[in-house]
């Protein structure tokens, strides 16, 4: 383990780098729409109760049952390096649906305005004739999907892309046999918890040598006060397929902290690619660490015999982030890559990184961390590496880099390699960089304002990492990284 | 152009400049020479408006405006620029995207139209070959890994891009092998305008003989203690500042 405080901060005057601005956060409003709210609390009946909603057949249920009964025996992991007061899980409720969904999804046309509404101001237009171009977006509310565009058109190519609520009924075959096959029930302690609460979140199935026809994208909104979501992503792609699916999240501002437990399975078969980019913005928590989303996520890939999987992040938003997208390169020739950016400021902590598990031979993985810390906030890069004993050939290439924004906060990285074949290289490189006073006054002296100079210099560092987001995104991430610094820097 | 007059700052707490004045004309050339720790790049960044230096009496006056009461990133949009003594490295910002920052803030506040790109890109690649360095510089990201001639030639580069009005050379010609010294000489005359103030700071009356300076001074103590035409820094060069320091004592 390698802990950094700032080595150049005893250097600096730091008098600008210590004034914290308030700032504003966009997504923060909240929606006044009416929602199907349960009360606090979770036992079987709750289960029952979500599971009932949504009309699943009998095997689902027992399959949540299955897990809320292992979730009882486990025990909150503590090992990340945060530091947050543990959720009461008696004190949350389980599902929290807009009024006007008790239904079911219905098409665009009969959405209530206000969600709509709620869509359009963050930015994530609904309406097809509005949306991005090429990408289809499968919108999630609280707890259930609102709606998912561009149906028909991906039907054609036999994609299927819509909320698991619905796949569970229409195509129970593909949930019954991939659901839990890459983060199993018991694989931790929210692990369990989704599976047995998991209220909506989006299935995607690519069929057999189908390049999926435009970008696939869901959008998270937390809406409702002290709910949890528990959302369920599954995507399976084919034999030869290729998509790309991109993530959005954001919450209101809020006094309490709520949490969100995500599980998200990537199954790429023989010689598939998936490739999946999360643009995390949850809400923060204020400047004085209050409120704020919990992201306890689970997210698993396999990858069989050639096949490609690509997770690129950044992370933005929420109060404590543990988060490790993973993936376990089982067939020959497999290739896993991570490419993360965790911008943390004010009191923000992340405790994120990957997994890189190679089973098969000539297997390749590459990770490329950027962390960024500013304000009080605590920045871990956790990974592993693990050669298996039959992973002949295998090569591992970790780059872990540290950007520190004053000198109050901290960065860590934590990287763990396992070999157990004498042919598999693992090469790991490590950097720690501040921004200094002096590089702000060049950039002042240059008739540049701070906040410019900042944005410049965090998106220079983060340039490897916004080249693998798709075109509009990165625009996007690079705004969004601004937006997370502003007053970082006086 | 620039009149500093009675200047007093600290740095933590400690006098540096003890009543410093100068009077530069639109077109002068100022070179400014002195013993090590005598205050000339403190007045290099009092007069940029760096953190850190506290001014506690006198004025800076250029163009008519009280330089003291704005921002660093406003005097350098007034046309003030600084070569600095120790250029800082910024990685992974392109040299070429800082010089557009800087450019269009500077352009903007001047009231100037944007360059485009096209435009932009042309003069980049002019300048900096005038500064005989490979166009791959302008890729690179700011001083990152520039040996230290290579450094002070992008300094040279960056104020040529800006055309300031009052430009402060800080031993922009220590560390220069005797062809990039040329190279520099050649820019800062080039620039020569009737429009166009210098402050040059050496040790060494060498670049005077490349730069001819309308006058020469010295610093030392926190103060300007003597001043004269080119023939200062011949004198200067066989004699020491000794004889100064004792003589103002
Ligand atoms: N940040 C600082 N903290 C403490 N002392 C400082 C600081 N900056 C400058 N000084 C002191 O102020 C004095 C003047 O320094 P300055 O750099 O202006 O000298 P100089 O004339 O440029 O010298 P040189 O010829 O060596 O470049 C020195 O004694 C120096 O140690
Ligand atoms: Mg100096």
């Amino acid at each position: 383990m390698n802990d950094v405080v700032n080595p150049a901060a005893a250097e600096l005057p730091n008098q600008e780098i210590h004034q914290q601005i308030r700032k504003e956060y966009a997504a923060g409003f909240i929606s006044e729409i009416e929602s199907d709210t349960l009360p606090p609390g979770l036992n079987e009946d709750v289960v029952r109760f979500i599971s009932a909603k949504k009309g699943e057949p009998e095997w689902m249920t027992e399959w949540r049952l299955k897990a809320y009964r292992a979730w009882l025996e486990m025990v909150e992991p503590d090992w990340a390096h945060l530091r947050y007061e543990k959720p009461d899980f008696q004190a949350l409720s389980y599902y929290s649906a807009p009024k006007s969904m008790a239904d079911g999804p219905k098409s665009l046309d009969e959405v209530d305005p206000k969600l709509l509404e709620t869509y359009d101001k963050l930015g994530i237009p609904l309406h097809e004739q509005l949306a991005l171009a090429g990408v289809a977006v499968d919108a999630v509310f609280d707890s259930v999907s609102v709606a998912t565009t561009f149906r028909d058109k991906l039907a054609e190519a036999g994609v299927i892309f819509m909320p698991i609520s619905e796949a569970v009924h229409k195509h129970p075959e593909l949930v019954k046999k991939y659901l839990g096959t890459v983060v199993p029930q018991r694989d931790n302690f929210y692990a369990a918890l989704n599976s047995a609460v998991f209220s909506d979140g989006s299935f995607v199935y690519i069929p057999k040598g189908t390049r999926c026809p435009m970008e696939l994208s869901t959008y998270f909104r937390i809406n409702e006060a002290k709910t949890g979501q528990f959302e369920r992503t599954l995507i399976i792609c084919d034999e030869g397929a290729y998509v790309s699916y991109l993530e959005g999240c954001t919450a209101p501002m809020r006094d309490e902290n709520q949490l969100h437990a995500a599980v998200v399975e990537l199954i790429a078969l023989d010689d598939a690619e998936i490739k999946y980019s999360t643009v995390q913005n949850w809400y923060p928590g204020d400047e004085e660490g209050k409120g704020g989303i919990y992201n306890f996520v689970t997210k698993r890939a396999v990858a069989h015999t050639n096949a490609k999987i690509s997770w690129t992040q950044v992370e933005t938003g929420s109060a404590v982030t543990w988060k490790y997208p993973s993936c376990i390169l089982k067939g020959d020739n497999a290739v896993g890559e991570f490419y993360s950016v965790a911008l943390t400021n004010n009191y923000q902590q992340a405790d994120t990184g990957t997994k890189m598990i190679h089973l098969g031979k000539n297997t390749r993985s590459t990770i490329i961390s950027k962390g960024i810390s500013a304000g009080k906030s605590q920045n871990a890069y956790r990974g592993l590496v693990r050669m298996n004993p039959n992973a002949e050939g295998a090569r591992n290439y970790t780059q872990c880099d540290s950007l520190l924004i004053g000198d109050q906060c901290g960065a860590h990285t934590f990287p763990y390699i396992e070999s157990r074949h004498p042919s598999a290289v693992v090469e790991h490189e490590a950097t720690t960089s501040t921004v200094s006073d002096d590089q702000l006054f060049l950039c002042r002296q240059r008739g540049i304002d701070t906040e410019k100079a900042v944005s410049m210099i965090v998106n220079g560092f983060c340039k490897e990492v916004f080249k693998e987001l798709p075109m509009e995104f990165a625009v996007e991430a690079g705004k969004l990284l601004e937006i997370s610094l502003e007053g970082s820097v006086g | 152009m620039i009149s500093i007059k009675n200047l007093h700052a600290k740095v933590e707490d400690k006098p540096i400049l003890k009543g410093l004045n100068l009077d530069i004309k639109p077109g002068e050339v100022h070179a400014i020479m002195g013993p090590n720790g005598a205050g000339k790049s403190t007045l290099g960044n009092v007069l940029a408006g760096r953190d850190g230096y506290e001014v506690t009496e006198g004025s800076v006056v250029m163009n008519g405006k009280e330089m003291l009461e704005l921002e660093a990133e406003e005097r350098a949009r007034e046309g003030l620029f600084l070569a600095f003594q120790y250029p800082v490295e910024i990685p992974g910002v392109s040299n070429l995207e800082f010089l557009k920052a800087s450019v269009d803030a500077v352009r903007e506040h001047q009231g100037k139209p944007a360059l485009d790109s096209v435009n932009f890109l042309k003069t980049a690649r002019e300048k900096i070959k005038s500064v005989n360095l490979d166009q791959s510089f302008l890729k690179r990201g700011v001083n990152e890994g520039f040996s230290g001639g290579e450094k002070k030639r992008n300094e040279l580069m960056q104020m040529m891009m800006l055309e300031p009005q009052l430009c402060i050379l800080d031993e922009t010609d220590s560390g220069l092998d005797i062809d990039a010294l040329q190279v520099v000489a050649n820019g800062v005359n080039a620039m020569r305008d009737p429009n166009r103030s210098f402050i040059v700071v050496t040790h060494y009356q060498r670049l005077l003989d490349y730069i001819v300076p309308d006058y020469v001074h010295v610093l030392a103590d926190g103060k300007i203690v003597k001043s004269g035409g080119k023939e200062l820094a011949l004198e200067l060069e066989e004699k020491g500042y000794g004889w100064l320091e004792n003589g103002e004592a």
